[in-house]
């Protein structure tokens, strides 16, 4: 050691420090990265392993079985499930179509000054925490909803057979159908933001060729902007089920809350994955009832895992195009 | 010639009047929702509501202090212990993990975790840390929240850094400088206003969670700030609250719902202006 001149010494320990300090920071990063990966894997693995109990007990019978109950140990997740699958897909039925509008306002007809500011309320909208669409669908919105909406909707499509059985019965305001409404607006700005973003990647050449043949703008978006982006549009459509399927506050508060599947009626109350996760696992005993309570969650994460998983396969697909 | 015209021009008018209801039919939900959380909320505020601890039932009077004390708490610790694991991690996916299929396949399971539900993130806390120690805890709760703001916080920050352009780190290290030095002094500082706005749009994410607090931090009627406790949060009262049939309990919980609706308006329009100001450099 004594042999090495001080001046090489002394930068020879600066270099390795660096090289020491340069080593850890990349392990430091990747074990942050890596960290994703095993939250993942850890909702999993701890779902998988909490449900296990629930599905040795009930097998495959716990997916078409419609009875909950908590002092028999009886379980079975149809209620909620349906429930869960009925209400996002209403919010579905209406969120899209209201959302390709907004998109089709926010990029080909509002006045260039206006699309910031409208873009941006969209936005604020979308950060909106879901307990305040929760309260605000129980306190204000159910009951204008049962005492204007639902007795208009039943004389409109009631004597319809078979299709109008989904509108019928009492109007109590909250219910499926008023979850689903709930939803609907809650998705909008998610759905509507995707789509915008994907409607502007179109490329304007296109765009002005067609409006210079003598196009209209519905010609233009349905004919041109639309087929273009059909996969991107599909991926935002994906994401907002994704949201839908998933929430928890909106839906509690407003669809009732009863473990039962009283007829077709979108009028009912019911439950849902994440409103009887809700309300329950606060309380659940220990044991079979708890269990029964996380395979449920599984079963909710199975499902959103998969749509999410469309979602950005089928956005992702649309990135390399906007990037070339 | 002359219908075929007219019906092309007659669809236009009927798809663009369309689309023009749509836009409003987006906004009247907006102001209607605003303006019944201020109308309900505004005479809920008073001195009490931030000196005062949430009331028993049935009684009057009463404030959110232990609640309002507690979501602060939580929210700040998530942050503290979740920003920096979400920077470090898009550091590595934009940095480091450039054109690797880890980083790709990283970047893709964020993107999921960030519109995973939020409910089971609670579940898998509970079976992580509340299931294991016994009772339900704040900690549980601030892990829960982090684990939320973990995804904003990565993607903002990979998306951010992806934006710097490569000149800026070629200089530095043809300077000599080690990749280390060059993320930190050279394109985390390029980026540093688009990070600061993905902390910010994190913190506005989970100020208002509700659902992974319900069985993780649970709530708590009283002051508590000792983690290892179930602890009052802004979210859970709120809920409790407003499925009361308490009156009382019920104008807290507006309230409570008008402080986080402001707080959260007021990050996104902070986060907003930071970026725009940031970026302009």
């Amino acid at each position: 050691m004594t042999s090495i001149r001080p001046a090489p010494e002394h930068l020879l320990a600066r270099h390795l420090r660096q090289r020491i300090a340069d080593g850890a920071f990349l392990l430091v990063t990747r074990a942050a990265a890596a960290l994703t990966l095993l939250v993942l894997l850890g909702i999993i693995l701890s779902l998988v392993v909490g449900a296990s109990e629930s599905i040795q007990k009930f097998g495959f019978g716990f997916l078409v079985s419609s009875e909950w109950n908590p002092p028999k140990e009886q379980f079975g997740a149809l209620v909620p499930i349906y429930g869960t699958i009925a209400t996002s897909l209403i919010a579905l039925a209406i969120a899209v179509p209201v959302s390709f509008g907004i998109a089709v306002f926010l990029t080909e007809l509002s006045p260039v000054w206006m699309r910031r500011p409208l873009g941006i309320a969209i936005e604020l909208l979308a950060a909106i925490p879901s307990i305040v669409y929760g309260m605000w669908g129980l306190m204000v919105f159910a009951p204008f909803f049962a005492q204007y909406i639902q007795p208009s909707l039943s004389a409109v499509f009631g004597p319809i057979p078979l299709f109008g059985r989904l509108f019928q019965g009492a109007p109590l305001g909250v219910g499926i159908l008023a979850a689903g409404v709930i939803l609907a607006i809650m998705i909008i700005p998610f759905i509507a933001a995707v789509m915008r973003d994907v409607f502007s990647v179109t490329p304007v050449l296109l765009k002005e060729s067609a409006y210079g043949l003598g196009c209209t703008t519905w010609e233009v978006v349905s004919r041109i902007v639309l087929p273009h982006t059909r996969i991107g549009v599909f991926g935002g459509i994906m994401l907002g089920l994704g949201r839908a399927l998933g929430e928890t506050m909106a839906v509690t508060f407003v669809i009732g809350n009863t473990n039962f599947l009283s007829g077709l009626s979108l009028y009912a109350p019911g439950t849902s994955i994440t409103s009887t996760l809700a309300n329950e696992f606060g309380e659940a005993t220990p044991g079979i009832y708890t269990s029964a309570l996380i395979e449920l969650g599984l079963i909710l994460f199975a499902i959103t895992f998969a749509v999410l998983v469309c979602s950005r396969l089928l956005l992702l697909r649309l990135a390399p195009r906007d990037a070339a | 010639m002359m219908t075929l015209a007219r019906r092309r021009k007659l669809t236009n008018i009927v798809a663009m009047t369309l689309s023009m209801l749509a836009m409003l039919f987006g906004f009247v939900w907006l102001i209607w929702i605003l303006a019944t959380v201020l109308k309900l909320g505004i005479p809920g505020v008073s001195l009490e509501l931030f000196t005062k601890m949430t009331p028993p039932p049935g009684a009057e009077g009463g404030g959110l202090l232990n609640a309002i004390a507690g979501s602060g708490v939580l929210v700040g610790i998530a942050t503290l212990v979740g920003a920096p694991i979400g920077i470090l991690a898009g550091i590595y996916l934009a940095e480091y993990g450039r054109g690797t299929w880890v980083a790709a396949a990283t970047r893709f399971i964020n993107e999921i975790l960030l519109s995973a539900p939020s409910i089971v993130v609670g579940l898998f806390v509970y079976g992580l840390v509340v299931s294991r120690s016994g009772n339900f805890s704040g900690w549980a709760g601030a892990l829960a929240l982090a684990l939320i703001l973990v995804p904003v916080v990565l993607s903002t920050t990979d998306n951010m850094l992806k934006l710097v352009p490569n000149s800026l780190r070629e200089a530095a290290f043809a300077l000599g400088a080690t990749r280390q030095t060059v993320i930190i002094r050279v394109s985390m500082r390029a980026a540093r206003a688009g990070v600061v706005t993905g902390v910010l749009l994190g913190l506005a994410r989970i100020a208002g969670e509700t659902a992974p607090l319900l069985f993780t931090a649970l709530s708590n009627q009283f002051w508590s700030l000792d983690l290892g406790q179930p602890v009052a949060n802004l979210p859970v009262t709120i809920f409790r609250f407003a499925m009361s049939p308490f009156e009382a309990w019920q104008h807290l919980a507006w309230a409570g719902v008008l402080l986080i609706t402001i707080s959260i308006l007021v990050l996104n329009v902070i986060s907003r202006v930071v970026l725009r100001e940031g970026g302009g450099h």
